[in-house]
C-alpha cells in the first residue's frame, strides 16, 4: 500500500499539475513484481525524497535571499566572506547523507549479483533485431520477433494497444522460480530490460552476463532493448509471460514436441507452394527487417533482392550468403540461426517472389547436403 | 617593469592583413577568442537544428519525417556537434577573451599555436559533416560511438569520423597548453595562484583535464581505426578482445569530459553573482579545492556509465561509491553561491538572471546524477529518458546557461556597448520556460520506460513526448533572439563604461571597454 | 609570476593556415585511400591529396620551425617566453603519456581481465560456453575464434633482440645528457660527438626493430591480425617507433643547428625539449620492454 502513497507524493511533490490531470500519465518507475524490483523502487524513492528535502533548504534559503536581499528594497550588502564552522559543517553532513544512502545501495546490489542456485537457465541472445531464447536444460530455443506490423509503424493503420511492446513468441517462465539469464549477443551490444523486473543487463558479442529474477505474479510484462544497437533499436521489444508452473511445465512439454516434429520437417516432401507460404511468412519475420518486405531493401547499406544478382543467379551462391552470411556486414549467419526447412522456404521464397521469377525450388534436403560439403 | 616589444620580423613582407585576412592570419588573443565564440555558435544553432528534427520526429508516435537510419545519425551529430563544436570552443572563446586580461597579459603566452588550435576546428567539423552526404551516411552509432556498432558494423565514414575527432584532439590539446602556459606564466606580478580569479583557476584544471584525457579519446579512435581497417581485434572477442575495453577507454575519457564542459561555467558563475550580489565571493579557497577535488574525482567514477555492461561487482560498488563522492564538493559550490547571495544586495540584469536559474537547474541535474550513481537504481534509468533529462539539466542550464551568463556580463567588456537589457531578460525568460518544457517531461518519460535514441515509441509515452517537443521548439526559436541581441550589441548602442556592473571585480574591469589590441602593456600591480 | 623584461608578441603568421590545411588533406587523403581502397574503388584521387597535404605539411614544418629559430637568434625571446615554451613542451609530453597510456590500459585489461574471462576464469567466466576450445594463456598463442583470427605460432623472445634494443636506447639516453653537459660548458665537438652518437644508436634501434617486425610477419606469423596479443603488441611497439623516428628528426635538426653555431650555454631550449622528449621516449620503451616483452 505504501507504495501507492510514495507515488501519490511523487507526484504532488513533482508540483507539475494537479493530480487529477496526471491520472494515467505514468510518471514514475513501476514498483515492479519482483523482490528487485520493489527493493530498487525503494530505494529510488528514498533518494528521491532526500534530494527534494535538500533542494527545499538550498533553494528556500536563496529564494528567501533573492526575495529579501535584493538592491531595490534598499538591503545593504554584508560583508562577511568565510565561516569555517559552516564550511566543515556543509561538507560533513552531505557526506553523513550519502553513506546513509550507500547502505541499502549496497546490500540491493550484492543480492542482484547472486545467481547461485537458480531453478531455470535460460540463454538470452541479442540479434539485430530480435532476440533468441534457449531454454539450457530443455535443449529448445525460438526467436522472439516483433509483431507490430509495418503499417501501424508507418500511420497507414491506427495503432494497437501494445504497439512496438508485441512479439510473436514471448519468454515464457514460471512464477515463484529463479531465473538465470545467461545473456549474450550475435552482432552488437544490445541490452534486455523488463522495467517490472528491475532487471537490465548488456547483451555483449563474444561474451556471457549473467542475471536473474523471480517473478512474484503470473502476467504479461513488457520492455525493450535498451543499448542502440542500429536501425532496429527501437523494434526489438521484450515480451515475458510469467504463468504458474503447472502451465509452464505443459508449455514447456508442447515445445520439445514442436522441436522434434519441426525436425522431422527436413525428411517430408515438400512441393512449390508449402515451400513458398511457409518461406514468405519467414522471410517476413526474418530478412524484411533489414532487405523489406518488397526485396527491394535499403541500398546502399542493405542490397536489394529483387533483382539482385545473388538471388537470381547460382543457388549455391545464394545458399552461400543466408548460410554464411557476408563477414563484416550486418547480413549474418543464418545457418546455425534456422533450420534446413526455414533456409529451404525463405530461399525458394526469395528466388520466385516479386519479380525473381527463377522457377527454382530448393528442397531442404538439399540445404542439408549444402551445409555437409560447403565451407565459408 | 617594462612594455611589450612589439616587433614584427615578418612584417617587411606584408603588413598586417585587412578583411577577412586579418581573421585567418591572427595571433590575437581577442581576435581568436571572437572567431570561437562565433564557431560555438554556428555550431550550436547546427546541433540544435539536428535537435529539432529528433524532436520533431519524436512529436507523436510512429515514423513521420525520418527513417530510423538517419535519426540515428541525427541523434549522432547532435550529441557530437553539441560537445566537441559548441560547448567546449565557447568556453575556449572565453578563455581567450578573458585569461589575459584577467591576469593581466598582453595576449596569450603561445599566440600562432592559439590559432592553429582555432583553425583546426572548422576543419575538423568541415570532416565531420562531410559524412552526411557520404555513401552509408553519417556516423549513426551514438556520440559514445560503442563498438561493435562503431567498428565492424559502422557505415564506412567512420574512418573520416576519426580523422575528425583526431584533429579536435589536437586542437583541444593545444588550446589547453596554450591556457596552461599563459596561466602559470604571464600572471601579472602580485599575483599569486591563490589571488587568481575563479575563473582563471577552473580553467587552468579544465586545461589540465583536457591534456589528460583527449589523447586517451585519441587512443581509442586509433584502436577502432585499426580494427576496422587493418584487421586487429581490440574490441572484438573472437581475438581475445572486448567490446567492453572500449567503454573502459572511451568514458576513462567521457566523465572527465564532462567536467571539462562544466568547470569554466562553475568559475564564470563564481564573478556574476558576486557582482550582482554586490558582496564578495564566499568561501574563495574552498572554492578552489572543490574544483580540484571533483577533478580528481572524475577520473576514478567512469564506470558509472557502464553499470549494466557486467563488471564484478566489487568494480561496480567502488564506482557507485566514488561517484556519490563527486556530490560533496559540488554542494560545496552551491551553498558557496547560496552564501554570496545570502544577505548581499541584489539585482537581476540578465548575467544574474542565467547564473541564479544556472545554480538551481544545474543543482536538479546534479541531483538526478546521483540518483544514476546509485547503481542497482541505475539499472532502471540506464539508457532511458531519466539519462537524456539528466545530462541536459546539466549541459543546457548548466553548460549553455553559464555561457550565456557569460557572454550578457561581458560583451559591454567585448563591445563597449551595453547589450539590450529587455530583449535579453525576454530571451531569458522564453529560454528558462522553454528548456524546462522540454527537458522536464524527460525525467518521467524515462522513469516510465522509454528508452534513449528511438525514433518511435509505445503509446504511454506519447503525451510527455508532444509537450516536450514544444518546448523543445520554444526554446530553439528563442535562441534566435540571442543571435538578434548579440549582433544589436555588436553594432551599436549605449557606450559601456571600463566597469559597467556596480560590484564587479578584476583586472579586465580596470581596461577600457572596448580594451586595446594587446591587453596589457604594462603587467599590472596585484596587491 | 611575471618578472617581464620584454614580452614578444608575433605579428600574424600564415603559418598555422597552412598547417591546418596541410594537415586537413593529408589526413582526408589517408580516409579516402582507406575508405576507397575497402570498397574496391580508385584511389589515385585519394593518394594525390595524401602527397599534396603531406607536402604542405613539410613545407610549413620548415617555414614555422624556421621563423622561431629566426626570432629566438635575433634575441626576441624574453626569460619569459622561454619559460611559456618549457610549459609547452612539459604537457605536450604528458599528453603523450596519456597517449600511450591508454593502449597500456588496453593491454592490461585484456591480459588480466578479457581473456582469463573468455577462458571461464572469474566473473564472466561463463562467456567460455561461447569458446569452448579456447584456453587462456598470456602470451595467447590461440584465439577464440582461429578462422577468423589465426594466432601467432611464437612470440618474440624478450632476452635477444628486445634487450639489445634496450641497451642501446639507454645509452642513447646517457649519450644525449652527456652532449646536453658538454652544451652546458660550451665544449662544441664533445656535443657534436655525443649527440652523433645518439642518433646513431637512435637508428640502430630503429633498424632492429624493423627487422624484428619482418621477423614477426615472416616467421612467427605474429601479425596485427593475429588477435589480441598481435594488436596490442604492434600498437605499442608501432606507435613507440614511430615517436623514435620523430625524436631522432629532433635530435638530427638539433645536429645540424649547433653545427650552423647555434646555441649557447645559458639559452638552448630547442636543445633540451629534444632531450626531454627523447628521454620520454626511453621511459616508455622501459615500460613496454618490461610490460610487452617480459612478462
Ligand atoms: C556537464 C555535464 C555533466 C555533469 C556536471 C554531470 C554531473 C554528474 N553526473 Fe552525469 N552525465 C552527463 C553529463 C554530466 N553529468 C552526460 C552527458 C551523461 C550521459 C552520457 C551518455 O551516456 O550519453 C551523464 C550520465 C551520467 C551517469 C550515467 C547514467 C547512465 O547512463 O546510466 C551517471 C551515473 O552515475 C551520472 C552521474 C553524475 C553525477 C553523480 C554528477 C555529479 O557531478 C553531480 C553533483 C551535483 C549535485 C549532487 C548537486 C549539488 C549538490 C548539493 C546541493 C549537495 C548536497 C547533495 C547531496 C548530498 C545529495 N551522469
Ligand atoms: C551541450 C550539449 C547539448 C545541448 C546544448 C543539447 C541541446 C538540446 N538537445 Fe541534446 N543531446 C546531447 C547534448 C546536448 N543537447 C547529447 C550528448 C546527446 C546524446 C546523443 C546520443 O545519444 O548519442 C543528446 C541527445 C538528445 C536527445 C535524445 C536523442 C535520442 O536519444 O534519440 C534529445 C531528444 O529530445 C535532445 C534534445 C535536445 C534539445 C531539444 C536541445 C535544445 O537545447 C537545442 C536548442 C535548439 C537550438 C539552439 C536550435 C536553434 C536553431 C534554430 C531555431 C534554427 C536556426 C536555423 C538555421 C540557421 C538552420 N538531445
Ligand atoms: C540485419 C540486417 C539483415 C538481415 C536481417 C538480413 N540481411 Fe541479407 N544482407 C544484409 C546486408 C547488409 C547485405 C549486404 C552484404 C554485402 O555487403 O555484401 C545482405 C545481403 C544479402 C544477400 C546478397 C544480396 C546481394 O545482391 O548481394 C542475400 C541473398 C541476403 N542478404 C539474404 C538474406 C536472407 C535470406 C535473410 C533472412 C533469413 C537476410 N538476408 C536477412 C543485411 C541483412
Ligand atoms: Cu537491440 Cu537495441
Ligand atoms: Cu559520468
Amino acid at each position: 500500500m505504501h507504495v501507492h502513497v510514495k507515488r501519490a507524493m511523487s507526484l504532488s511533490g513533482a508540483g507539475l499539475m494537479p493530480t487529477q490531470a496526471l491520472a494515467d500519465w505514468t510518471i514514475n518507475m513501476p514498483p515492479g513484481v519482483t523482490g528487485t524490483s520493489n527493493e530498487i523502487f525503494n530505494l529510488h524513492m528514498t533518494i528521491f525524497w532526500i534530494c527534494v528535502v535538500i533542494g527545499i533548504v538550498v533553494f528556500g534559503v536563496m529564494f528567501w535571499s533573492i526575495f529579501a536581499h535584493r538592491k531595490s528594497r534598499g538591503h545593504k550588502p554584508a560583508h562577511f566572506h568565510e565561516h569555517t564552522f559552516v564550511e566543515i559543517l556543509w561538507t560533513i553532513v552531505p557526506l553523513i547523507i550519502l553513506v546513509v544512502m550507500a547502505i541499502p545501495a549496497t546490500a540491493t546490489l550484492i543480492d542482484m549479483y547472486d545467481t547461485a542456485k537458480s531453478d531455470i537457465n535460460i540463454k538470452v541472445t541479442g540479434y539485430q533485431w530480435k532476440w533468441r531464447y534457449d531454454y539450457v536444460d530443455e535443449k529448445f530455443g525460438y526467436f522472439s520477433n516483433l509483431s507490430t506490423p509495418q503499417e501501424q509503424i508507418d500511420n497507414l493503420a491506427p495503432k494497437g494497444e501494445h504497439y512496438l511492446r508485441e512479439v510473436d513468441q514471448p519468454l515464457v517462465v514460471p512464477v515463484g522460480k529463479k531465473i538465470r539469464l545467461l545473456l549474450t549477443a550475435n552482432d552488437v551490444i544490445h541490452s534486455w530490460w523488463v522495467p517490472e523486473f528491475g532487471l537490465k543487463k548488456d547483451a555483449i558479442p563474444g561474451f556471457v552476463n549473467e542475471a536473474w529474477t523471480r517473478v512474484d505474479k503470473p502476467g504479461i510484462y513488457r520492455g525493450q532493448c535498451t543499448e542502440l544497437c542500429g536501425q532496429g533499436h527501437a523494434f526489438m521489444p521484450v515480451v515475458v509471460k510469467a504463468v504458474p508452473e503447472a502451465d509452464y511445465n505443459t508449455w514447456v512439454a508442447e515445445q520439445k514436441a514442436a522441436a522434434e516434429k519441426e525436425r522431422e520437417l527436413t525428411s517430408k516432401d515438400w512441393t512449390m507452394d508449402e515451400l513458398m507460404a511457409r518461406g514468405k511468412k519467414k522471410y517476413e519475420t526474418t530478412c524484411a527487417a533489414c532487405h523489406q518486405v518488397d526485396g527491394g531493401g535499403m541500398p546502399p547499406t542493405f542490397p536489394a533482392l529483387n533483382g539482385s544478382k545473388v538471388a537470381t543467379g547460382p543457388v549455391d551462391g545464394h545458399l552461400h550468403r543466408v548460410v554464411y552470411g557476408v563477414q563484416g556486414t550486418a547480413m549474418q549467419a543464418f545457418g546455425k540461426q534456422l533450420s534446413e526447412v526455414d533456409i529451404a522456404a525463405i530461399v525458394t521464397y526469395e528466388r520466385n517472389a516479386w519479380g525473381n521469377k527463377t522457377g527454382d525450388m530448393v528442397t531442404p534436403k538439399q540445404v542439408l547436403d549444402y551445409k555437409k560439403q560447403s565451407s565459408k | 617593469m617594462s612594455a611589450v616589444i612589439d616587433t614584427h620580423t615578418e612584417d617587411h613582407h606584408h603588413g598586417p592583413a585587412k578583411g577577412i585576412m586579418r581573421w585567418i592570419l591572427t595571433t590575437n588573443h581577442k581576435d581568436i577568442g571572437t572567431m570561437y565564440l562565433v564557431f560555438s555558435f554556428t555550431m550550436f544553432l547546427l546541433g540544435g537544428t539536428m535537435a529539432m528534427v529528433i524532436r520533431a520526429e519524436l512529436f507523436q508516435p510512429g515514423l513521420q519525417l525520418v527513417v530510423p537510419a538517419f535519426f540515428n545519425q541525427m541523434t549522432t551529430m547532435h550529441g557530437l556537434i553539441m560537445v566537441f563544436g559548441a560547448v567546449m570552443p565557447a568556453f575556449v572563446g572565453l578563455a581567450n577573451w578573458m585569461i589575459p586580461m584577467m591576469v593581466g597579459a598582453p595576449d596569450m603566452a603561445l599566440p600562432r599555436m592559439n590559432n592553429w588550435s582555432f583553425w583546426l576546428l572548422p576543419a575538423a567539423f568541415t570532416m565531420l559533416l562531410s559524412t552526411l552526404f557520404m555513401k552509408g551516411g553519417a556516423p549513426n552509432f551514438g556520440w559514445t560511438f560503442y563498438a561493435p556498432l562503431s567498428t565492424t558494423y559502422g557505415p564506412p565514414s567512420t574512418t573520416y569520423f576519426i580523422f575528425a575527432i583526431h584533429m579536435m584532439g589536437i586542437s583541444s590539446i593545444m588550446g589547453a597548453i596554450n591556457v596552461i602556459a599563459t596561466i602559470l606564466n604571464l600572471r601579472a606580478p602580485g599575483m599569486t595562484l591563490m589571488k587568481m580569479p575563479l575563473f582563471v583557476w577552473t580553467w587552468l584544471i579544465t586545461a589540465f583535464l583536457l591534456i589528460a584525457v583527449m589523447p586517451v579519446l585519441a587512443g581509442v579512435v586509433t584502436m577502432m581505426l585499426m580494427d576496422i581497417n587493418f584487421g586487429t581485434s581490440f574490441f572484438n572477442a573472437a581475438g581475445g578482445g572486448d567490446p567492453v575495453m572500449f567503454q573502459h577507454v572511451f568514458w576513462f575519457f567521457g566523465h572527465p569530459e564532462v567536467y571539462i564542459m562544466i568547470l569554466p561555467a562553475f568559475g564564470a558563475v563564481s564573478h556574476i553573482i558576486p557582482a550582482f550580489a554586490r558582496k564578495r565571493l564566499f568561501g574563495y579557497a574552498s572554492m578552489v579545492y572543490a574544483v580540484g577535488a571533483i577533478a580528481m574525482l572524475s577520473f576514478v567514477v567512469w564506470a558509472h556509465h557502464m553499470f549494466t555492461v557486467g563488471i564484478p561487482v566489487a568494480g561496480e560498488l567502488f564506482f557507485m561509491y566514488a561517484t556519490m563522492l563527486i556530490a560533496v564538493p559540488t554542494g560545496v559550490k552551491v551553498f558557496n553561491w547560496v552564501a554570496t547571495m545570502f544577505r548581499g544586495s541584489m539585482t537581476f540584469e540578465a548575467p544574474m538572471l542565467f547564473a541564479v536559474a544556472f545554480v538551481i537547474l544545474f543543482t536538479i541535474g546534479g541531483f538526478s546524477g546521483l540518483m544514476l550513481a546509485i547503481a542497482p537504481a541505475d539499472f532502471q534509468y540506464q539508457d532511458t529518458y531519466f539519462v537524456v533529462a539528466h545530462f541536459h539539466y546539466v549541459l543546457v542550464p548548466g553548460a549553455i546557461f553559464g555561457i550565456f551568463a557569460s557572454a550578457y556580463f561581458w560583451l559591454p567588456k567585448w563591445t563597449g556597448h551595453m547589450y539590450d537589457e529587455t530583449l535579453a531578460k525576454t530571451h531569458f525568460w522564453l529560454s528558462f520556460i522553454g528548456m524546462n518544457l522540454a527537458f522536464f517531461p524527460m525525467h518521467f518519460l524515462g522513469l516510465a520506460g522509454m528508452p534513449r535514441r528511438i525514433p518511435d515509441y509505445a503509446l504511454q509515452f506519447a503525451d510527455f513526448n508532444m509537450i516536450s517537443s514544444i518546448g523543445a521548439f520554444m526554446f530553439g526559436a528563442t535562441q534566435l533572439l540571442f543571435l538578434f541581441i548579440v549582433i544589436k550589441c555588436v553594432r551599436g548602442g549605449e557606450k559601456a563604461p571600463a566597469k559597467p556592473w556596480e560590484g564587479a571585480e578584476g583586472l579586465e574591469w580596470t581596461l577600457p571597454s572596448p580594451p586595446p589590441y594587446h591587453s596589457f602593456t604594462t603587467p599590472p600591480e596585484v596587491k | 609570476m611575471a618578472t617581464t623584461q620584454s614580452y614578444y608578441v608575433p605579428a600574424q603568421s600564415k603559418w598555422p593556415i597552412i598547417a591546418t590545411v596541410g594537415l586537413g588533406a593529408t589526413l582526408a587523403g589517408v580516409a579516402s585511400i582507406l575508405v576507397e581502397g575497402s570498397q574496391g574503388e580508385s584511389t589515385t584521387g585519394a593518394w594525390v591529396t595524401f602527397f599534396i597535404g603531406a607536402m604542405i605539411m613539410a613545407y610549413m614544418l620548415f617555414g614555422w620551425f624556421g621563423s622561431v629559430i629566426r626570432e629566438s637568434r635575433s634575441g626576441l625571446y624574453s626569460q619569459q617566453m622561454d619559460r611559456s615554451f618549457r610549459w609547452g613542451m612539459s604537457w605536450f609530453i604528458f599528453s603523450e603519456v596519456m597517449f600511450f597510456a591508454a593502449f597500456f590500459g588496453a593491454l592490461f585489461y585484456a591480459r588480466n581481465f578479457a581473456v582469463p574471462w573468455l577462458g571461464g576464469a572469474g566473473d564472466r567466466g561463463s562467456s567460455h560456453i561461447l569458446w569452448e576450445n579456447f584456453q587462456a594463456t598470456w602470451p595467447l598463442l590461440n584465439n577464440p575464434d582461429p578462422d577468423t583470427f589465426p594466432a601467432p605460432e611464437g612470440i618474440i623472445e624478450p632476452w635477444h633482440l628486445p634487450l639489445v634494443n634496450t641497451i642501446l636506447l639507454v645509452s642513447s639516453s646517457v649519450t644525449v645528457t652527456i652532449a646536453h653537459h658538454a652544451l652546458k660548458n660550451d665544449h662544441r665537438t664533445k656535443i657534436k660527438l655525443w649527440l652523433a652518437a645518439t642518433i646513431v644508436l637512435a637508428l640502430g634501434f630503429v633498424f632492429l626493430q624493423a627487422d624484428e617486425y619482418i621477423y614477426a610477419y615472416t616467421e612467427l606469423n605474429l601479425t596485427l591480425r593475429s588477435g589480441i596479443y598481435g594488436s596490442t603488441f604492434f600498437i605499442l611497439t608501432g606507435f613507440h617507433g614511430a615517436h623514435v623516428i620523430l625524436g631522432t628528426l629532433m635530435l638530427s635538426i638539433m645536429l645540424i643547428r649547433i653545427h650552423k653555431g647555434h646555441f649557447d650555454p645559458e639559452k638552448h631550449f630547442g636543445f633540451e625539449a629534444a632531450s626531454w622528449y627523447w628521454h620520454f621516449v626511453d621511459v616508455v620503451w622501459l615500460g613496454l620492454f618490461v610490460f610487452v616483452y617480459v612478462l
